[in-house]
Order: C-alpha cells, then sequence, then structure tokens
C-alpha cells in the first residue's frame, strides 16, 4: 500500500497548485496556422508600442470555426480563408461588418534541392520526379490553389497518381523539406520569412494562375484591446510586417 | 530553449494526468472489480461500451465532446442552468474528455488483475468474518497491486500523450488549456523545429524517468524482495 500513499501524496501536491492565472485579462486570438509567424511578430511589435500582452492560439481554421461556433472563449478570428468567418458572421456569431480581408496567400512550388525547380514551373510538365506534394483540396486553401494551377495546364490527371496530400500546409511542407516528396506547393510565407534564407529552389506562382487565397479576420467580442489590435494590423505599420511575411494586401 | 509558455504547458500537463488518473483509479475500480465479478448477463455490453473510446479517432471523439460539452450542447446547457459554466475550452472540460479517453487503460488492467485472483483467498477471509469493505481493501487490492500500478502508468502516460482530444475540447489556449503535445505541435506547425526538439525530447527523458521511478518502487514492494 506504500505505493498508493507516494501516489497520493504527487497527486495532493498537483492539485493544491492551480493553473497560471496571469493570462486571464488579455484578449484571446484564435490564428490560422499559415499565419503564424506573421501574427508573432505582429503581437511582439503592437505589445511593443502599447505594452498590451495578446495570447494567440494557432490552429487550423476548420476546426477553430466549430470551437467558436461552440462557445470558445475568442475575441477574433485570423481564418485562413473567407468562407469560415462569413459562415460565423452569417450565423450571427461576433459583431456584424467587422470580417475584413487582412492578407492574401501566395503559392510556391518549392524543391528542397538546388535547381530542381526552373522560375516557370517547367519541371512540372518534364517530370523526373516521383512525388508531389500539394495541400489537401478539400481542407486547405493552397490545395485548391494548387490544383487549380495543375488544371490550367492540364496536368492534374497526368500527375494524380503522384499527388501526396498534407493534412494541411505545414505537413505538406514536411514532407517536402525532409525530402520526401522532390517538389510540392506550399504557401510563398512559410519560406519567406525573415531572417531565414531559402534553401532549395522555388517558382513564386503568379497570382493570375488560381483564385486569389483571400484571409480575413472576425472580431468576435467587444473587447476594447482586440479591437485596438485589429486597427494596428491595419495600419501602416503592420501592413508593412504583413508584406515583409510573403503576403500581399488587398486593394483599397 | 523552453519558454515560459512552454513551462505552463507542462505544468498543465502534469495537472491534467494527475487528475485524470487519480478520478479513473476512484471510479475505475469498482467498475472493474464489478465486471471482474458480476454474473450479470449483458454486463459484455458494459465492457464493450468501457473499450469504446479505442475505436473512435481521438479527434471525432473530441468533436463529439465539443457538441455535447459547449454552451449549446445537452451536457453544456445542464451546467449552466445550475448555474455553472460550460466545460468546453476550461480545464474540466480536458478532465471530462481525458477520463472518457483514457478510461480503458485505466479499466482493463484492473479488471483483469481483480479476475486473476479468483474468489477463494476472499470467501477464505470471509469465513473469518471480514466484512465485503474489509475483504477488498485487505485481500483484494493488495493482490491487485500489479494491476493497479499498470492502470496508474497506462492512464498517466496515455493522458499525456493525448493530442486530439484535448486540442478539439480545449481550444489550444495557451495558459489554459494548452497542453505539452499541443504546444509541440504548435512549434511543428510554425515550422519551430529546434524548439520542438527541445521540447519533444524532455518530454521523453522526464516520462521515462517517471516511469523508471514508478517501476523501481514497485520493485521494492513486489514479494520476495527485501
Amino acid at each position: 500500500m506504500q505505493f498508493f500513499r507516494y501516489l497520493l501524496f504527487i497527486l495532493i501536491i498537483l492539485l493544491g497548485c492551480s493553473a497560471n492565472p496571469l493570462l486571464a485579462a488579455t484578449p484571446r486570438i484564435a490564428v490560422a496556422s499559415n499565419f503564424a509567424h506573421a501574427m508573432k511578430s505582429l503581437a511582439a511589435q503592437y505589445k511593443k508600442e502599447s505594452g498590451q500582452e495578446i495570447v494567440l492560439a494557432f490552429g487550423s481554421t476548420g476546426k477553430h470555426y466549430a470551437q467558436i461556433y461552440h462557445g470558445a472563449p475568442f475575441d477574433a478570428f485570423f481564418a485562413a480563408d473567407v468562407r469560415h468567418p462569413r459562415l460565423l458572421e452569417e450565423k450571427g456569431i461576433g459583431i456584424q461588418g467587422s470580417r475584413f480581408t487582412y492578407a492574401i496567400g501566395q503559392l510556391a512550388l518549392w524543391s528542397a534541392s538546388k535547381g530542381f525547380v526552373d522560375d516557370a514551373g517547367r519541371v512540372l510538365q518534364q517530370g523526373g520526379f516521383r512525388h508531389l506534394a500539394i495541400a489537401n483540396p478539400k481542407l486547405a486553401p493552397y490545395g485548391l490553389a494548387a490544383r487549380q494551377v495543375l488544371q490550367g495546364r492540364q496536368l492534374f490527371t497526368t500527375l494524380e497518381s503522384r499527388l501526396i496530400f498534407g493534412e494541411n500546409i505545414s505537413q505538406t511542407y514536411q514532407f517536402i523539406a525532409s525530402g520526401n516528396a522532390e517538389l510540392g506547393f506550399v504557401a510563398w510565407p512559410q519560406l519567406k520569412r525573415p531572417n531565414h534564407t531559402i534553401q532549395g529552389s522555388y517558382w513564386l506562382v503568379p497570382q493570375n494562375l488560381y483564385t486569389p487565397i483571400e484571409q480575413q479576420a472576425l472580431l468576435l467580442t467587444d473587447n476594447r484591446v482586440a479591437r485596438d489590435f485589429i486597427h494596428f494590423v491595419q495600419s501602416p505599420v503592420g501592413q508593412k510586417i504583413i508584406l515583409a511575411h510573403g503576403y500581399t494586401l488587398a486593394k483599397k | 530553449m523552453l519558454t515560459e509558455s512552454d513551462i505552463t504547458a507542462l505544468w498543465i500537463t502534469l495537472q491534467l494526468a494527475g487528475l485524470t488518473t487519480l478520478i479513473l483509479l476512484l471510479f475505475g475500480t469498482p467498475l472493474a472489480w464489478y465486471l471482474a465479478h458480476s454474473r450479470f448477463r449483458f454486463k459484455v455490453i458494459i465492457d464493450a461500451l468501457v473499450a469504446l473510446p479505442l475505436v473512435l479517432p481521438p479527434t471525432v471523439l473530441g468533436f463529439y465532446l465539443l457538441i455535447l460539452l459547449g454552451p449549446r450542447g445537452p451536457v453544456g446547457e445542464l451546467f449552466l442552468s445550475f448555474g455553472g459554466e460550460a466545460p468546453a475550452f476550461r480545464f474540466s472540460g480536458l478532465v471530462i474528455g481525458s477520463v472518457l479517453y483514457s478510461l480503458p487503460f485505466v479499466v482493463q488492467p484492473l479488471r483483469d488483475s481483480f479476475a486473476a485472483q479468483g474468489r477463494r483467498l476472499s470467501e477464505a477471509a470471509a469465513t473469518l468474518r471480514a466484512t465485503p469493505l474489509d475483504r477488498f481493501f485487505t485481500v483484494s487490492v493488495p493482490l491487485a497491486r500489479h494491476g493497479f500500478l499498470t492502470a496508474t502508468v497506462l492512464g498517466f502516460a496515455h493522458t499525456v500523450g493525448e493530442f486530439g482530444v484535448v486540442l478539439m475540447i480545449g481550444g489550444n489556449i495557451p495558459g489554459k488549456t494548452q497542453v505539452l503535445s499541443i504546444a509541440i505541435y504548435d512549434h511543428v506547425e510554425s515550422l519551430e523545429y529546434s524548439q520542438a526538439h527541445w521540447l519533444a525530447g524532455g518530454l521523453l527523458v522526464l516520462s521515462f524517468l517517471l516511469l523508471l521511478a514508478v517501476y523501481s518502487v514497485n520493485r521494492r514492494f513486489s514479494p520476495g524482495h527485501s
């Protein structure tokens, strides 16, 4: 029985201490994973200017949508697409009329090997690879865009047997970075990170070859700091940070 | 190396796994006893129900828990009507999810070790006028201590390692519902591989030490070992 006494002792100590309460009053923002880096820079700069802390929760937009619909305590939602924040707004969730496009994603064809991808994507026709990684077109906007590029070149059916699908754009990146896929379509912001030199070779796909990957945000509560932060995101300083991370902006 | 939010995630994980294991031992023990000894014809149904969390993928289980426990769900509404808060996206929601998810890992080893000892010793104690409760605590539980050890280790370890359920029901809120496994996933997702490696490596070392400690304590208390 000695063992149980030890166990009980450990458990009582654990229960005696409760979770860190210091993060309670600050706003919480649900952010699409692909925007994580940019958002961290934005939040850091905002903290420098206003002294306000912001809690960021990263995840897939589909999951965030389900969570917000079921009452998750987020003050704002930065989605990877237009559809999910619009659906929430249509259901009367969030602050009506607060929805806006905060960034437009760009697609890139990338290989971890040097000289593999040329600057016009001719490698797609030429072949010489076993696997081409794209994000699942059903789940991820970048996957949809990748499929549109392939379809535009009449290559989708030819290459279909060689496609491997990442659950999201980060997994797709990992397939390629680890060399398991010789090349694939990733988000340009994953490659173009500040203080990071791009390894391998890439083609920044012209934006007229696929439907724009618009990313929208929605304010969910009347939290003063969250509102102020959204103003900051739209300010010249905020926009500069977003551009530096490889996104483009909506035309005013 | 480790940021403050990583440490907080570690702390939340330990609390969650500890509390989940304690609850499962408290409620799983009588259930396991019942499953081992009852002659009720339909107890196979309960056996099947206990094993059911193994079937559903964690994110699916998490999704249904989200529907049940959120403020729009039946269980969430019940909490609200008693003046409480819906458990989704709170620590309590994590605990409910983890208890369900780790249930078979605690109940099954206990049930098997209760069943393996049979009834003879307990019946012998009964002839010495030990009450049923007495017999349970002085005969059955000590005999089942290896079952308890396995149940505790599996329940704790399985909760530390869980991901899908807590991601869905907790909402990955740093400082509140972000556990270690999700913190690692977050680092991987944002391509912070070195931080992910540190955290994952730390988790492995910590878990190994914890298991080592438990197993060596168990060895000391084994019969035939002085």
